[in-house]
């Protein structure tokens, strides 16, 4: 049994190849500025300088655990940028490039991941659902919303980010079978990084993981998951093709994970280094350098300044974290219920009182 | 007055909801064109369409997990599990999202979805169409839990239930269904808030809690009882999380002796928390321990066999006997 694991495959939407080469594709084109792709190199370094200092935030143990997101930034960025402001979308826990897209603050990323909440942000105001740690669940969230989007009467679309080892997962075959039979608005954007934590894709599957939509009743595409004009162009023709009521497609974002699953995990048991080291000169972010480069669309003092940037946001993001206050302990009972419960009230005021008994 | 059959006052209590707030939807396997199997829906697919009355695929987790992305859109889903024993597969949803996701948002997310499930036995059914779940879920966090047990508090707690910007597990006693009685349709004046829990009939000597299908039968416990000269107090506690303490300790300190009487298994059922804060909170007034009345610690029997694993008139009265030996 083998997979098509080729990054050369031709059923890979690929526009830009890690070499920084524009390619045709037939079904997919992008018409983008010279600004336009300044921006979006900008924020591939600038989420790849939060991930880092997340990092290092949790080696200097002032973060519990943080799931990096290296490698992926183009999947992330690419089909972050293709959202309009209506649009929702549901991430699991790595989606700090569509957080960045989405304009939350990223120190509210690190929220969860410190612990002093669950989940900082309204997901309502950034059209960004909070972070699912279960694997899957948030599909099932996501076409639930995209039925609701289809009972408003909206111009809009839904999305939901899982990788390869969620497609295992009853939750996301259900939630195909529930967006193919009302033609929900909405885009399974599947991040196939290759690895499930320490399980290779085998594990998962016999076919190609876009292939699955086939059996679903709806359309699968493989992109370049390294390739964010790629990655943008696909998802907006998804996005377009669900807010007019052509209903659901399935986007494998072929990628890898270039760090560990979590800092509290180590790939060297499980994967050998060559691996790395193929995928590192797909890199998703020296590609779009060498094409600005090549076509003098950027010069070294844009890049310079995006450096800078970065620099300026990883030491604004750790000052912020270190700044974080420590929740209180009441804040135990808060948000637990909307409406008043009894419960929670007696046990709120019994655990206050025994604090007020150390205070004495 | 109207006279309903419980079944048909929660599908009054549902058609009222409906009309009251075009976000409130149903959904579940078969709610539409067949109207339930219990035909708890009858009709109100037809009348409001079937984009707020869902026939869903056949898959209890995507049920709850849809609903709860209908409620993060601004709707009000109530979600029928069409046997108490097929809601295990839609646990995870109810557990880790339904119940966890608004304290996650830090109060930003309200997820006000019903979950409505026909619950208990006593229908001569198959395995997994008679349990009584209750428990798993009065122990989570973030769900409130109440229960009907007779068609008046079926039509108004369905319709508090749906209202509360709090998710809901709402179960219905299955064998009650075709119980009926007359409701004041035309007026709320007679409602009751829907965590509170009401003295069904009034006693001296014993307390008896009960919700659901069990209330029934502790009313019936407590006409016989009188032929004994004993003067049984039933409460109907309506609801499980919250519970209605204040009403349940004033009794309990009353009487002396009470007896939980529920379908699902004595061991750690909902029974063992009732003993718990009940000894805790009036325990110098008690005459005797808090007995339980319940399921035995098996799974429940093939239908052949239920009537001796449901707690009856007997097996209450039992109870009660063995409160006056200590």
């Amino acid at each position: 049994m083998t997979i098509d694991a080729s990054g050369s495959s031709p059923e890979l939407v690929q526009l830009l190849t890690p070499e920084g080469e524009r390619v045709e594709h037939p079904d997919y084109d992008i018409d983008l500025t010279p600004e336009e792709i300044r921006s979006l190199y900008r924020d591939l370094v600038l989420v790849r300088r939060i991930d880092l200092e997340a990092v290092a935030l949790q080696r200097q143990g002032e973060l519990g655990i943080w799931a990096s997101l290296l490698g992926q930034e183009a999947a992330q960025i690419g089909s972050g940028r293709a959202l309009t402001d209506a649009d929702m979308a549901f991430p699991t826990y790595r989606e700090h490039g569509v957080a960045w897209c989405r304009d939350v603050d990223p120190v509210k990323l690190l929220g969860l991941f410190r612990g002093v909440n669950h989940g900082g942000w309204d997901p309502k105001e950034h059209n960004f659902h909070l972070y699912t740690i279960v694997i899957g669940s948030q599909t099932l969230h996501a076409v639930g919303y995209a039925m609701g989007i289809q009972r408003d009467d909206a111009s809009a679309a839904t999305i939901v980010y899982f990788g390869d080892g969620a497609t295992s997962q009853g939750d996301v075959n259900e939630s195909f079978i529930w967006a193919s039979v009302f033609n929900a608005p909405i885009v399974f954007f599947c991040q196939n990084n290759q690895w499930a934590i320490s399980e290779p894709l085998e594990k998962q599957t016999r076919i190609p993981l876009y292939r699955r939509a086939s059996g679903f009743g709806f359309p699968g595409v493989r992109v370049d998951g390294n390739d964010v004009f790629a990655c943008l162009a696909v998802t907006r023709k998804a996005l377009e093709a669900a807010r007019t009521g052509q209903g659901p497609t399935l986007i494998e974002a072929f990628t890898y994970r270039m760090g560990a699953h979590t800092t509290t995990d180590d790939p060297t048991r499980y994967r050998v280094a060559s691996e790395l080291e193929a995928w590192k000169l797909k890199d998703p972010i020296e590609r779009v350098k060498a094409y600005l480069f090549k076509n003098q669309q950027a010069d070294q003092a844009f890049f310079d300044s995006v450096d800078a940037e970065a620099d300026q946001l990883g030491a604004d993001l750790r000052r912020r974290c270190l700044a974080m206050p420590d929740p209180e302990p009441l804040d135990i009972f808060d948000h637990v219920y909307r409406e008043p419960h009894a419960l929670i009230d007696r046990e709120r005021a019994q655990f206050a009182a025994y604090l007020e008994g150390f205070e004495k | 007055m109207t006279v309903l059959s419980l079944s048909k006052a929660l599908n009054e209590g549902m058609r009222r909801a409906m009309e009251d707030d075009p976000k409130v939807l149903i959904m579940g396997e078969d709610v539409g064109k067949l109207g339930g199997v219990f035909r708890v829906t009858d009709g109100l697919q037809k009348d409001f369409g079937e984009d707020r009355v869902i026939d869903t695929p056949l898959a209890e987790s995507g049920i709850i997990g849809t609903a709860i992305g209908l409620a993060l859109r601004g709707y009000r889903p109530v979600c029928e599990i069409q046997f108490d024993g097929f809601v295990f597969p839609a646990a995870d949803q109810i557990i880790t999202q339904l119940a966890k996701m608004p304290m996650r948002s830090l109060g930003a997310i309200k997820l006000p979805v019903v979950v409505r499930i026909p619950c208990g036995g006593g229908i001569g059914a198959v395995e997994h169409h008679s349990e009584s779940p209750e428990a798993y879920f009065t122990h989570t966090a973030g769900l409130r839990v109440v229960a009907c047990s007779n068609p008046a508090d079926a039509y108004t707690m369905i319709q508090q239930a749906i209202r509360s910007d709090d998710p809901v597990l709402f179960f219905e006693p299955k064998r009650r269904y075709w119980e009926k009685a007359d409701i004041d349709t035309g007026s709320t004046d007679w409602w009751t808030p829907l965590h509170s829990a009401k003295i069904v009939r009034p006693g001296a000597d014993v307390t008896l809690l009960a919700y659901g299908p069990m209330v029934k039968t502790c009313l019936e416990a407590a006409t016989a009882a009188e032929d004994d000269g004993r003067s049984l107090e039933v409460i109907d506690l309506r609801s499980l999380n919250p519970l209605d303490e204040p009403l349940v300790m004033e009794s309990a300190r009353r009487t002396g002796r009470v007896v939980v009487v529920h379908e699902a298994p004595v061991n750690s059922g909902f029974g063992a928390e009732l003993a718990a804060r009940i000894t805790e909170e009036c325990f110098y007034h008690l005459e005797s321990p808090v007995l339980r009345v319940g399921g035995f610690s098996t799974p429940y029997p093939p239908s052949k066999l239920e009537e001796h694993y449901l707690p009856d008139l007997d097996r209450v009265l039992d109870a009660v006997d063995r409160t006056f030996g200590y």
